[in-house]
């Protein structure tokens, strides 16, 4: 087929530029885009209300008066300054959770695919098999011994079961297995390199996409990380974001029964919440599809 | 293979330096996963043993925790409830989200990638705040539902025993409708361009090609998407602990299996029947992620 050819067959079904994009499909697909940003709207909207705006007017509507850095500050007020305490447990739990996780699942993942070791099979059959087994069925058992050990409540508590990311171990073992040539390695074996410093000097940059992925993955999960904390954590002090907004919102409940006259630190809390995890989202978006197709398509 | 990769191969031989990289993974998750399965099914041997209202440590019963399990009807009636969630909830999400990522591949769309960027937004939300924010949607007196039914005339309460279930189940599709999109799309962008020209040269429409090649593309991913789908249903947990106090009583403390395994451990002080109906419903996971690997193996030989 010449190039033409090609390119025109190409137009047909695929090109972007291809002028038979429809309004009326985008529109109605549009729907979905709608259904997914309307609550956020919805939040980012509502962060900027007062206790009074947000009962008495429209959920869609700006109410009369801009609140929303005097909402801030009443929520980094709270209690004391818990809210800034939350998001800083939050950032230690990521930074060392997440940032653990990382670094052990690109090594294991890298040491299996380019080594061939004694009970390498047998790792690979348990972990896959990890994958299926559901987290949360773990967490009771996991909590009854770490308070065998005197870890429950202490930050270790949720760190350590933050380590461990069977799918990212995976997409580790995928990626290294095509990004890191075998050639590459052995050639730096014969110029008499050891397998950590050729690890770290020629097969760290090639996986540094790979990284990112797995890093993302496991940042997002460790950031929204519910259950775990809410297990393993009795001490205001050292929960994170997700545990404490909920704490706030029991209070009011219990108190109000039903009517939430915290309404807007629940909201402007959630709001700074995910603003970070927007961002980041926003600018490493490349490397979710990069990570999903790895992970789904090499079974 | 060339006589010097042979060599290549062969020089790669079996020796223990793959444990300096696979050993400090492999030592946190014997801890994290290994350990406490195994706490789990010993745990789940035994009662505590109350003598007088007074704990007197723990007894052995072999299996009656088991058999306790199976008789118990808080217990049938969480598995009942995300067992119809799986069959109600799953099927729409995933559906939604091929179609999402079927027309943000078809190229018939303005702005595609901002669909796909604002459909996948959701997947960074922690479900705490998710389901904070549609709770605060649904609520009948200041939310945006209030709203909705002051316009219709209508009375639609979310949190009411009828629709609580439907309510979760548009929180979770929220969140996962894009997450799946990217998988489904992440599969159609492997398709190797020379099998659309064939399809045009051999006449293809739009959708002859979606049935003869894009669906058949997305088959893997798509088993891939179920499997993580009833591993989530299984563990609902989040959703309704979030919406609990929110919406009155109708969230029972055994809504879901992980629900009841919470109160029992945390609330009734009875770990070991909580270790058990872990280890039942972590094997009653892998059961039907099992068997939907194999009818997923079976339909693409029938392929």
């Amino acid at each position: 087929m010449t190039k033409a050819a090609h390119l025109r067959s190409r137009a047909r079904l695929h090109n972007p530029k291809n002028p038979r994009r429809s309004v009326l499909f985008t529109v109605l697909t549009g729907v979905f885009v709608l259904y997914s940003l309307m609550p956020l709207v919805w939040l980012a909207i509502n962060a900027t209300k007062t206790q009074h705006d947000y009962v008495s007017t429209f959920g869609f509507a700006f109410g009369g008066s801009f609140a929303l850095f005097d909402n801030i500050a009443q929520t980094f007020a709270y209690r004391d300054g818990i809210f800034g305490r939350w998001l800083l447990n939050t950032l230690l739990y990521v930074v060392v959770g997440a940032g653990g996780a990382t670094l052990l699942a690109v090594l294991g993942g890298y040491g299996l695919s380019k080594y061939r070791f004694p009970g390498r099979r047998g790792l690979i059959a348990v972990v896959m098999g990890a994958i299926a087994v559901p987290s949360t069925a773990l967490t009771v058992p996991l909590f009854l011994l770490f308070s065998r050990v005197g870890v429950v409540d202490t930050p270790w508590a949720v760190i350590i079961p933050s380590l461990i990311t069977p799918f990212g171990f995976y997409l580790m073992q995928v990626f290294s297995a095509e990004a890191v040539p075998d050639e590459m390695l052995e050639a730096a074996r014969l110029d008499g390199s050891g397998e950590l410093g050729t690890f770290f000097r020629i097969s760290l940059p090639l996986l540094a996409p790979g990284i990112v992925t797995v890093a993302l993955f496991a940042i997002v999960a460790t950031w929204n990380n519910y259950f775990l904390p809410l297990i393993m954590l009795t001490s205001e002090e050292w929960k994170p974001l997700t545990t404490g907004l909920n704490d706030i919102k029991l209070q009011t409940y219990s108190a109000a029964g039903g009517q939430s006259p915290l309404q807007n630190i629940i909201l402007t809390g959630s709001l700074l919440t995910i603003i970070p995890l927007i961002i980041a989202f926003l600018f490493l978006q490349r490397f979710w599809q990069a990570g999903l197709a790895a992970g789904s398509v090499k079974e | 293979m060339t006589a010097a990769a042979k060599i290549r191969t062969g020089q790669r031989r079996r020796n223990w330096s793959g444990w300096v990289f696979a050993g400090p993974f492999s030592f946190f998750f014997i801890i994290v996963f290994i350990a406490p399965l195994a706490y789990a099914i010993w745990l789940s041997f035994f009662q505590p043993k109350m003598v007088w209202g007074v704990s007197q440590g723990e007894e052995f019963v072999g299996l009656a925790n088991y058999v306790r399990l199976f008789g118990d009807p808080n217990f049938w009636s969480g598995v009942a409830g995300v067992a119809l969630f799986l069959a109600v909830q799953v099927p729409i999400m995933l559906a939604i989200s091929m179609f999402l990522a079927l027309a943000i591949d078809s190229g018939r769309l303005w702005g595609a990638s901002f669909f796909r960027v604002s459909v996948f937004l959701p997947y960074a939300i922690p479900a705490v705040v998710a389901t904070l924010m549609w709770g605060f949607l649904y609520g009948a007196r200041y939310g945006v539902m209030a709203s909705v039914n002051n316009a219709l005339g209508s009375s639609i309460d979310v949190f009411s025993a009828d629709l609580i279930w439907v309510g979760i189940g548009n929180i979770v599709t929220w969140e996962y409708i894009g997450y799946n999109m990217l998988i489904f799309y992440s599969a159609l962008k492997t398709i190797p361009e020379s099998l659309y020209e064939a399809a045009v040269i051999d006449g293809a429409g739009e959708w002859g090609v979606i049935k003869a090649i894009k669906l058949p593309a997305i088959r893997g991913s798509m088993m891939i998407a179920v499997i993580f789908s009833v591993i989530g249903t299984f563990q609902l947990f989040n959703e309704p602990n979030v919406l609990q106090q929110m919406s009155g009583n109708v969230i029972t403390t055994y809504f879901t299996p992980n629900f009841y395994a919470f109160q029992l451990a945390f609330n009734a002080h009875n770990p070991n029947y909580s270790a058990a109906l872990a280890i039942v419903m972590g094997l009653i996971t892998m059961i039907v992620a099992y068997v939907v690997q194999l009818w997923g193996g079976k339909g693409a030989e029938q392929k």
